[in-house]
Parts: C-alpha cells; sequence; structure tokens
C-alpha cells in the first residue's frame, strides 16, 4: 500500500514532474527571484480589464509556459486539478472551460498548490492519469477585493499582515523521466488553534505546518537531516520563528533547513508587510526556483509544505476562528540517463 | 511538547512573536497628515472668503467638496491607500477618508455595471458611518429638544 503511517503517501511508482510553468505580477518580478519566472507582467491587470481576468491571464500563462517548456500539446492532458482563492474557484472554472479537458477543482485555500499536486501524482499512481497538469493562482487585486476591503481604499494594515502574491504556477506531471521526481506527499488536517485575526494569517497558519511537518516525520521514520530544505508556503515573518520553535520543542531543529516561500519571493523593502501570502506564492516560488534548484543539483531532496488559512470574511465577522490547513509534498533529484 | 504551545496558551503565546504597533510613532504621523489636511482646508476657506466673497459659513461647503474632489481623484490616481496606510487615523477620519471610502468601493465595483456594480456597493465601507450618524443625530436632536423644552 502507498499509505505510511498516518498521513503520508509514499508513491511506489515512478512519478515526475516533467515541466513547470510561472506567471507573475510586478511586485514579484522586482523581487529577488525574478530571474526564476516565464512571464512577468510590470502591471498589475496584465493587459485585461478587471481584476478577475488578469488573474485568469496569469493561469493562462503559466500553463502555457509550462507545455511549451514540455514541448506537448494539451490535448495530451488527460486531468488537470486547479485551484485558486476566489469564490466558486471562478480563476480555475473559467480557464478550464477554455482548455475544454478533464479538470477537477480544488480548494485548500494556499495550500491548494501542493493539494492538487499531490492529488495529480496519486492519479497517475493509480492509474487514472498518465499525464496530469496541477496549477494554482492568485491575484493581490482580487484576494483584497474578497477578503478584506477595496483596493484602493486608504485603511492601515497591521505589521503581521500579509500581502497576496500575485502570479500563478503549473506543473506537469507523469510516469516520463526527468530529474526531478515527487517521493512523497503528507496531507494534512484542518488546525484551529483559535485565531480570529484576518490580518495575521501567519500565525494562525504555523499549528497546521508543524503537525503536517510533525506527522510526516514519524510516518516516515525521518528526521529534518534527510531534508536539504524544508519551504513553507506562506508562514511570513511571524508564522515562521512559531514553527521552528513549535517543531524545536518536539526534538526536530530545523532552522538551518528551513525558510518560507512567503520570504523569499520579496526582497525586505518592498511594502509586503510580514511576507507574501497567496497559493500563487508557494507555486512559483516552488515551481521556479525551488525546482530549479534541485534539478541543478543545489538540493538533493526537499520538502514543501503549502500552508493555507480556510478564511471566510463571513465566518470570522459571526465570531468564528480560522481554521488552517498543511499540505506536504517530498521532491528529489534522479539522475537522468 | 510543553505548554507553551498548546492550543490554549496559543493565542497567549504568540503574542511575543507578532511584530508591536509603534503607537507613538502612528499617532504623531496620524496628527501630521491629519493636522496637514485641516490646514489645507482652512486655506480652502480662506480662498473662497477673499476670492468669492463668501462668509466663513458659506465658505463651508465649497471647502469640503474640494477636499472631497482632491481625495477622489488621489484614490483613482492610486495615491489615497498609500497615505492611508502611512497616516492611519490621520487621513481616515477628515472628510477625505469618507471620500476614499466611496470612491475606493465605486472602482473596485465598477465592472459589475453602474446599478449593480457602482451604486449598489458605493457605501459598502461609508454605510455604517451614515447608518450611525443618523442614528448618533435623532438622539441628540430629540435630547436637544427635550432640554431646550424642559428648562
Amino acid at each position: 500500500m502507498a499509505k505510511i503511517g498516518k498521513q503520508t503517501w509514499l508513491y511506489n511508482q515512478q512519478i515526475y514532474v516533467n515541466s513547470t510553468g510561472t506567471a507573475v505580477g510586478p511586485l514579484e518580478a522586482q523581487g529577488p527571484l525574478s530571474n526564476t519566472f516565464d512571464k512577468k507582467y510590470d502591471e498589475l491587470h496584465c493587459n485585461q480589464d478587471n481584476w478577475e481576468l488578469a488573474e485568469r491571464q496569469l493561469m493562462k500563462d503559466s500553463i502555457d509556459a509550462c507545455m511549451q517548456r514540455a514541448g506537448k500539446d494539451k490535448s495530451g492532458i488527460d486531468v488537470i486539478l486547479a485551484g485558486d482563492l476566489l469564490n466558486q474557484n471562478v480563476t480555475s472554472n473559467y480557464v478550464a472551460k477554455e482548455l475544454g479537458l478533464p479538470f477537477l477543482c480544488m480548494f485548500g485555500a494556499c495550500s491548494s498548490s501542493m493539494e492538487t499536486l499531490a492529488t495529480g501524482a496519486a492519479l497517475i499512481e493509480g492509474g487514472f492519469a498518465a499525464q496530469a497538469l496541477a496549477v494554482v493562482s492568485s491575484h493581490n487585486a482580487t484576494a483584497e477585493r474578497q477578503f478584506r476591503y477595496p483596493t484602493e481604499y486608504g485603511g492601515q494594515k497591521p505589521k503581521t499582515a500579509t500581502f497576496t502574491v500575485t502570479g500563478s504556477g503549473a506543473a506537469l506531471i507523469s510516469k516520463e523521466k526527468s530529474s526531478i521526481r515527487i517521493e512523497a506527499a503528507t496531507i494534512g488536517r484542518v488546525m484551529d488553534y483559535g485565531a480570529t485575526d484576518p490580518f495575521d494569517m501567519g500565525s494562525a497558519m504555523a499549528p497546521a505546518a508543524y503537525d503536517t511537518i510533525k506527522t510526516h516525520f514519524s510516518d516516515l521514520g525521518r528526521m529534518p537531516g534527510d531534508y536539504d530544505l524544508i519551504a513553507t508556503g506562506d508562514l511570513s515573518g511571524v508564522g515562521t520563528p512559531i514553527l521552528r520553535d513549535m517543531l524545536k520543542e518536539d526534538g526536530y531543529d530545523v532552522d538551518e533547513i528551513h525558510n518560507d516561500c512567503g520570504l523569499m519571493i520579496y526582497h525586505s523593502d518592498q511594502p509586503v508587510f510580514s511576507g507574501g501570502s497567496g497559493c500563487g506564492c508557494s507555486a512559483v516560488v516552488t515551481y521556479g526556483k525551488l525546482l530549479s534548484d534541485l534539478e541543478d543539483g543545489i538540493y538533493k531532496r526537499i520538502m514543501v509544505v503549502a500552508t493555507g488559512a480556510l478564511m471566510s470574511p463571513t465566518m470570522v465577522q459571526q465570531k468564528e476562528t480560522i481554521p488552517t490547513i498543511a499540505h506536504a509534498v517530498v521532491f528529489v533529484r534522479e539522475e537522468e540517463e | 511538547m510543553s505548554d507553551k504551545f498548546d492550543q490554549k496558551q496559543y493565542q497567549n503565546t504568540i503574542k511575543t512573536y507578532q511584530p508591536k504597533p509603534n503607537y507613538l510613532a502612528n499617532c504623531i504621523k496620524a496628527f501630521i497628515v491629519g493636522g496637514l489636511i485641516c490646514v489645507i482646508g482652512e486655506a480652502l476657506t480662506d480662498f473662497y472668503m477673499k476670492v468669492f466673497d463668501f462668509s466663513e459659513k458659506e465658505a463651508g461647503n465649497p471647502t469640503v467638496t474640494t477636499l472631497i474632489l482632491i481625495a477622489a481623484l488621489m484614490t483613482g490616481f492610486g495615491v489615497y491607500d498609500k497615505l492611508g496606510q502611512f497616516a492611519g487615523a490621520g487621513s481616515a477620519v477628515p472628510v477625505t477618508g469618507f471620500a476614499n471610502s466611496i470612491t475606493s468601493a465605486a472602482l473596485e465595483h465598477k465592472s459589475e455595471g453602474l446599478v449593480l456594480g457602482v451604486a449598489t456597493n458605493l457605501f459598502k465601507l461609508a454605510g455604517s458611518v451614515i447608518v450611525f450618524g443618523v442614528v448618533a443625530a435623532y438622539i441628540l436632536g430629540m435630547l436637544r429638544y427635550a432640554l431646550q423644552h424642559m428648562f
């Protein structure tokens, strides 16, 4: 059986990431990872009439870049797994409508990036697909409008707030050999430690990342030393030290190998409060920088833990707490023949 | 695992991880920006009194209108939200903040059409200000009326 321990899937078959594609907005393009992105826009509208269309354009661009790099036609994709942050996952649904391919829509807030990838790999493992495409997107302005205030509203945000990444990342996976293999995935549980502040997602999500990472280690009998990098999705400057300290309490010291995509994507002097967030954050950093570093041999085995705050403004206004989740996927480098 | 990160303790524990807002700096920034907006308002009143020979009372309405226009334009050009992040209450409390809340909602919902988009959402943020403004005015008005007739 491919299930190991409580929550971990160890893929028995060899499943590989064949190609990736990324598209980002202006602030991400000015960030330190700029040269790792395929398509960059210097304006938040991405040449579209409204924010929702802009986000859709980003998702289309990342898929196009991914398929172009793979040198393959979209018609060969057996299933698309996609997610975004908007109500009814409109970005994914409308992009899938244009693609006209079998489509599974997924929502795990910002954890969708690894949720789609882990599920896609499981479908390939089970023989239900030969080629699967996992893609997610987020857009700063669509997220602001849906979860917070109008984009141009002059409300002051606290330093604990995060900044939704404008970007989309896509990955094409199959059994066709490449240098990046998907080794395992740990499916998270919904955690709720009583967070109520929508302007501090980092501390709300840290327990979810902690639970998933701890369970992953115990399921596989591994230690932090087995990884060259553990990257969380968007814990930001607030959640990152909390996660490290939580793991330390259990005897897992990850300080040396842990980083957060939300901290990697922007320069510290960019106006992004405590860091980047959104499913685009973990997706563009993983599918851009991290997997290319893995391919280049900088890493041998990395784990990406995409963290998601399952936040609904209505629930928050009804005085409910914010549940969170984190899904992890392990990538290993394999020598190509 | 110790009690520190226990589910019940968690919300207390994380307070040490959250960056503290600098209340003093925020107050000073709000004072300066809010004060500057008022200075501009005073200058506008003087301008209308001198140039158009308005009385001080008459100059009030064009002053407010001009401030609203400036704030609406700044919102459209994408400047007011940056000012708001810097100044906090300094740019939120004056009439310009009210104008920003309406203009930003109008811009945001423009893509949904003029009636159900702009018109319906125009007072999305400002609506509560109006509701409580009207309620407070009503209560104070009744109190004033009652007091006047009692004494």
